[in-house]
């Protein structure tokens, strides 16, 4: 059985586990029993439901893309994740999460972001919800992803940035941990992706899952059959987690696109940070590597336990796409579809346009899981239009 | 309550030291110091042991230490950039005739990476004779504690505010050479008033183990020091000591005076409030 419940050692296969200092076990524990408790009450799915009926938008739909389909040769559809609110994915898990946390009592959201797509779901859900935010983030992120900083403020949040390593989303990921352990009293630390501790890799999965069940309902109904191939990017790997856990159970070939400069997978051997055992980039002593991609949300050298777990009994694989292969197919969409996708999601479409003659003929289902709106001024100064 | 005496072990190197210490009815001090910190660090090291410290945890550098804060932070990214790694801390250790007890405090991840065995035959090589790794709880450590104990590593658990009972009697029962008290809930670096915190769990590990306590995190003056000795068999310092190895631009032996007189100050505030009996 694969992607279900990993039970009490977290474990998949032989990744994830609980590597937290002991301060944070307590707080682990407590996380995991009230997710287990409110994920089978009626009352707490109704509310998350309405949640996102009411306030995301779900469902999004699934969108054919017919003059793209034309020029690469196979048939894509994909699933429109950047239509909710806020923009990405990223607001299935906040929600979940938050209304968690205020069931658990807990005052403050503390977050980490990398493009800032998490942040500002947190920032958006903790408004809402009427809690106190806090959201670090990488100094060189916060450059290159102005707006989110300016939204996430507007929406009430602190953002404090990450001064230390690569000033990017795994330092981002340091100074969360290091607030959790000081605060972890009356704070819940809102993980933006399927990675740290157990539970945080199998709960945001499961508050994701709903873009894969929605995914096959739709591609069942338009295409009377599952696709063939199922890919979405891979930083953290909360999307991909979302998306494959609809179709892990069918013959859909499943394949997560890392980023060449971040390719936990791919480069990656077993290691230990940020609280779970996974493919991480480091060095010869254990040292981990600095993450380089143009995405600031794929820019982080490890993965989700459960993507290391796919990918080692060979359920999933992970392709790598560079930054200036990225940039080619970041237009593509826009010029066929009428849709400007989030530079995270273009590693997707590049991957699908260099891989155009393997795909031939075939059906491909794309989660497109942001739109590309907080990219612009990024690749404003990078493409000469 | 556990039966402390479940826990039947054969004393190692730092459990010993420590043991003896508190026999005397004197307290237990235990500084930090980062391996590899500057090209003269076993000054630092020697400076250390001259001002009378019982044992001294020796840094090795992780790239991404979540337990630390700045002061830590920027040793290990000074170290790391000068291309300090775990084999020529190793490597600098061998030879050195160190008269206390050393364990080394560092992440995980640099144990797994190199495998347990060879990380245990590595710190038998070095002389260090105890291993404290912060960021894996006891139930993630088994594998690397049978390693530890096979090869004479005693490995240090923590005793943190936020752990139950039953959390402080296995701590008890699985740690060797002491149990590291958690003294507040955050990272390392001094504060400007020693939390109750830090004698609360000093008190609840006491009451479920044998082994001596020693508060850490946050002691941040000898006063501190004594207040946290009310209860505890010892305490931790690290930042205090650290910040005198990184901060300002001074010699070799400046920062080596610095830091021995720092550790003096400690050690004769620690007799004076508990002088052997």
């Amino acid at each position: 059985m694969t992607m279900t419940d990993p039970g009490p050692s977290g474990r998949f296969g032989e990744f994830g586990g609980r590597f937290v200092p002991e301060t944070l076990v307590p707080a682990c524990l407590e996380l995991e029993h009230a997710f287990a408790e409110a994920w089978a009450d009626p009352a707490f799915r109704g509310e998350l439901d309405r949640l996102q009926r009411e306030y995301t938008g779900r469902p999004n739909p699934l969108t054919d893309c017919p003059r793209f389909s034309e020029e690469f040769g196979f048939t894509l559809v994909m699933k429109r994740e950047d239509l909710n609110h806020t923009g990405s994915h990223k607001i299935n898990n906040v929600l979940g999460q938050a209304l968690l946390a205020k069931r658990m009592g807990k005052t403050r959201l503390v977050a980490e972001t990398g493009a800032g797509q998490h942040g500002v779901a947190t920032a958006t859900a903790a408004a809402l919800m009427g809690m106190e935010c806090m959201v670090y983030m990488g100094e060189v992120d916060m450059d290159r992803q102005e707006l989110n900083v300016f939204r996430m403020k507007l929406l009430g949040a602190e953002v404090v940035p990450a001064l230390s390593g690569s000033r990017t989303l795994k330092d981002a990921v340091n100074e969360a941990m290091r607030d959790w352990v000081a605060t972890v009293e009356d704070s819940h630390y809102c993980l933006g992706s399927v990675m740290g501790p157990h539970p945080y890799p199998f709960m945001v999965r499961e508050f994701h899952r709903v873009i894969g069940t929605e995914a096959r309902e739709q591609c069942l109904e338009r295409h009377g059959r599952n696709p063939d191939v199922v890919t979405a990017c891979v930083g953290g790997g909360s999307n991909a987690a979302g998306i494959f856990s609809g179709f892990v159970d069918t013959d859909a070939e499943l394949v997560g696109i890392e980023p060449a400069g971040g390719a936990a997978v791919g480069d990656g051997i077993p290691g230990v940070v940020h609280g779970m055992l996974s493919y991480l980039k480091q060095d010869e002593f254990g040292q981990v590597l600095e993450a380089e991609s143009i995405s600031a949300g794929l820019d982080y050298p490890g993965v989700g336990p459960e993507h290391s777990h796919l990918a080692s009994i060979g359920r999933a694989r992970y392709e790598q796409v560079t930054d200036a292969e990225v940039i080619e197919a970041f237009q593509v969409l826009p010029r066929t579809e009428g849709i400007i996708p989030a530079l995270e999601c273009a590693h997707a479409l590049a991957w699908m346009i260099r891989a155009k003659d393997e795909l031939a003929g075939k059906l491909v289902l794309m989660n497109l899981s942001g739109r590309g709106d907080k990219d612009v001024t990024q690749m404003m100064g990078i493409l000469e239009l | 309550m556990s039966d402390p005496a479940s826990s039947t072990h054969t004393p190692g190197r730092i459990e010993a030291a420590l043991r003896a210490k508190r026999a005397t009815g004197q307290k237990c001090l235990v500084p930090y110091i980062t391996g590899g910190l500057g090209d003269d660090w076993l000054a630092s090291l020697s400076a250390v042991i001259d001002g009378g410290a019982d044992a001294c945890e020796i840094g090795i550098p992780f790239s991404d230490p979540v337990m630390d804060g700045p002061v830590i932070q920027q040793a290990n990214d000074i170290a790391l950039g000068a291309g300090v790694t775990p084999q020529t801390i190793a490597s600098d250790l061998r030879g050195f005739e160190s008269p206390i007890p050393l364990a080394t405090m560092t992440y995980y991840n640099i144990a797994y990476r190199m495998g347990h065995e060879r990380f245990a035959n590595m710190l038998n090589d070095a002389g260090i004779s105890g291993s404290i790794l912060p960021d894996i709880q006891m139930d993630e450590s088994t594998d690397w504690i049978e390693t530890a104990n096979a090869n004479g590593i005693e490995n240090v658990l923590f005793a943190a505010p936020t752990s139950p009972d039953d959390r402080l009697a296995r701590t008890g029962q699985m740690a060797r050479g002491f149990v590291y008290a958690v003294g507040l809930l955050g990272i390392t670096g001094e504060r400007d008033a020693l939390a109750a915190s830090a004698i609360e769990i000093a008190r609840r590990a006491k009451e479920h183990t044998d082994l001596p306590v020693l508060v850490g995190v946050g002691i941040g003056s000898p006063e501190q020091a004594v207040e946290a000795c009310s209860v505890a068999d010892g305490v931790i310092i690290g930042s205090t000591v650290v910040r005198r190895l990184v901060e300002g631009n001074h010699s070799v032996a400046e920062r080596a005076d610095s830091v021995r007189e720092l550790i003096s100050e400690y050690r004769t505030a620690l007799d004076d409030a508990f002088p052997a009996a």
